[in-house]
């Protein structure tokens, strides 16, 4: 791409977004206040916190774990038809 | 008969060593499955904390097998930190490496995900730009123009259809995966973050970005893989999502 | 905020509850009888989002108290200068009324196991603690409580009783005491003793704050009882009464709820904080 074609493309991409966010951006503004989740999300990506509490729950782990038949991989898996397995797309990776 | 606490931990994650002798009940005795209190409360709570940190993951493999292999990974990866938001950043590489699990060859980029969202809900507030000083530029400084971007922000590239296993399981209704390689965006324009798909190629704006480059080399970094690829969607993601702070 | 509770150099002697997010909203619209919040210092070292966003609020209406469980006071090695960074760094935006730690350890070489592990009282575990909270308190400019910790074995090589190393260490550092009226009756059960007479024993004059907290029954291998500190269940009755023995030698003093596995919704953990306030009112009486 010319130097030129580069800067049109950038500045029409740009126009573009901006055309879009405007119409989406207001909705946005009332979460921030004061950090009420919003219904259903419930804080769902805090992940763990600390504990000063013991637990009567008992751990039986060894180091041995066979894997049972469970959770919604199996479903993924084996009930789709169309899917048969998920094979990942040959496609080269930048590694991150 | 002293016991160290090199002692003590010695036997606290490993239920096969005895109990270290100079641990009594308070009267003399041994202090036998009075120790074992110990030994749950550090297992079962950094096994709660997987669960709870690996949502996606605990529901693709159920809880049963999420904590056996909770139960492994503790004892092989204890916390380093006693912030236990952050616990678990060597789980994903655990998973690709079990090879119970190696028919199941997406799950470490789920666990990437995971770990992502986590780290996006605790990184740092930081204001977005106002549009209008995007709109303010001219053509010629645009394509040189440097966005900085949220600390908020995280990028997943995965050859797996990641974003798709993440609504399968966490919204109603969402459709069954398609294999397929996916790369997602993770955006906290308020305090949830959102996991976004983005298009061929827009993962390698928004890396390019990040790493510093301006506008017109991000575009160069995504039409060098994607021949006709169009800015225009990646960067209203990014609009939308809060995730511009800075231009430069 | 017009009704905000004007900072005080002290936790006021009234009931305060364990903060959980998910009650966040109900505090601010009904906090009933709760006059205080307590949180975890740790769930708070993240950079930013929302829990420091709820923190920076719930400040503005709430006197606060920081409890650490990530310090590992009573750890063979020395302090984590990054944690106590952080601490720092945490204690310093959010000038919170008190700061407490736990008698315990948790940390390990470069391991954090996420438990408060026991210690063995004597001189040599004396002079170390004694050491950490003299660092503690000089990092942070303040004097800090120590909790009591629940025991449920003991260290043959203990020469020390735990109420007499406990009145050692305010006496060495001038560090002020957390009675935990929970772990007291846990601890008591577990290693046969009297709660009565340990509170009895306690050195009351340093007690900056008490806890109260639900324990779970379990037995030992030779079925004698063996409490839980679980945290996961209404404060006991008999707690409850071990409480009214320690208030009516100690006079008030701000007592917290702890509840942090199966956290219920916010009116229960109300009610306890309105039995707090309750048992509080029997004294002044």
């Amino acid at each position: 791409m010319s130097n030129t074609m580069k800067t049109l493309a950038v500045a029409g991409a740009v126009a573009a977004a901006l055309v879009g966010h405007a119409t989406t951006a207001s909705a946005q503004a009332k979460e921030k206040c004061y950090g009420v989740s919003l219904a259903g999300k419930n804080d769902c990506a805090a992940g763990p916190g600390t504990t000063c509490a013991g637990t009567s729950t008992v751990d039986y782990q060894g180091n041995a774990w066979k894997l049972v038949d469970a959770g919604t991989c199996v479903s993924m898996e084996k009930e789709g038809g169309r899917m048969g397995s998920l094979e990942p797309l040959d496609r080269d990776l930048p590694k991150s | 008969m002293s016991v160290t606490q090199d002692d003590f931990r010695a036997a606290l994650l490993d239920a096969a060593a005895p109990v270290p002798a100079g641990l009594t009940d308070g009267a003399g005795a041994p202090a036998g499955r009075r120790y074992n209190v110990y030994r749950n409360n550090v297992a079962v709570s950094l096994r709660e904390a997987l669960h709870e940190g690996f949502p996606t993951i605990a529901k693709l493999l159920g809880a049963q097998n999420m904590d056996g292999l909770a139960g492994i990974f503790l004892r092989r990866h204890p916390p380093s930190s006693p912030l236990m938001m952050l616990y678990g950043e060597a789980f994903p590489d655990f998973l690709a490496g079990m090879p119970q699990l190696a028919h199941l060859g997406y799950l470490a980029d789920v666990a990437r995900l995971d770990l992502a969202m986590r780290q996006s809900y605790h990184a740092a507030d930081a204001d977005p730009i106002d549009p209008a000083d995007l709109a303010a530029l001219p053509p010629e400084r645009l394509v040189e123009t440097r966005l900085t971007l949220a600390p908020a922000l995280r990028l997943i590239r995965s050859a797996w259809p990641i974003h798709a296993i993440w609504r399968f399981n966490t919204e109603e209704g969402a459709p069954r995966p398609e294999p397929g390689a996916q790369d997602v965006v993770i955006l906290r324009p308020g305090f949830d973050p959102e996991p976004h798909l983005l298009p061929p190629g827009g993962a390698d704006v928004i890396a390019a970005l990040h790493q510093g480059h301006s506008l017109g080399a991000a575009l160069d970094a995504a039409t060098g893989r994607v021949p006709d690829f169009d800015l225009t969607p990646t960067l209203a993601l990014l609009l939308q999502g809060g995730a511009i702070i800075a231009l430069t | 905020m017009l009704d905000a509770t004007p900072r005080q150099d002290r936790l006021p002697d009234a009931p305060g509850i364990g903060y959980k997010p998910q009650h966040f909203s109900e505090i601010l619209e009904d906090s009933g009888a709760v006059r205080w919040l307590e949180i975890h210092a740790e769930n708070y070292m993240g950079d930013g989002g929302r829990p420091l966003t709820q923190l920076r609020a719930l400040s503005e209406r709430f006197a606060i108290s920081v409890h650490g469980v990530g310090l590992s006071i009573g750890g063979e090695g020395r302090l984590d200068p990054d944690h106590l960074g952080r601490l720092k760094r945490l204690v310093g935006w959010l000038n919170p009324v008190s700061f407490s730690e736990h008698l315990a350890w948790s940390t390990h070489g470069a391991e954090f196991l996420n438990d408060l592990l026991p210690l063995p009282y004597t001189d040599a575990t004396l002079a170390r603690v004694a050491d950490h909270i003299d660092e503690v308190q000089e990092a942070l400019g303040r004097r800090m409580l120590l909790e009591n910790p629940s025991s449920y074995l003991a260290f043959t090589e203990s020469t020390w009783s735990e109420t007499d190393f406990l009145a050692e260490l305010t006496r060495r550092t001038g560090c002020g005491l957390l009675l935990d009226v929970n772990n007291v009756f846990v601890s008591a059960t577990n290693l046969g003793y009297s709660p009565q007479g340990y509170i009895e024993a306690y050195p009351l004059g340093a007690v900056g704050e008490i806890h109260l907290g639900g324990h779970d029954a379990d037995t030992d291998d030779h079925g004698a009882p063996l409490l839980i500190d679980s945290h996961g269940r209404e404060v006991a009755d008999p707690v409850w009464a071990l409480l009214d023995h320690a208030l009516a030698r100690s006079g008030p003093k701000p007592i917290l709820i702890e509840w942090d596995n199966d956290v219920p919704d916010w009116p229960v953990l109300r009610a306890e904080a309105a039995r707090a306030r309750d048992a509080l009112a029997r004294i002044a009486a």
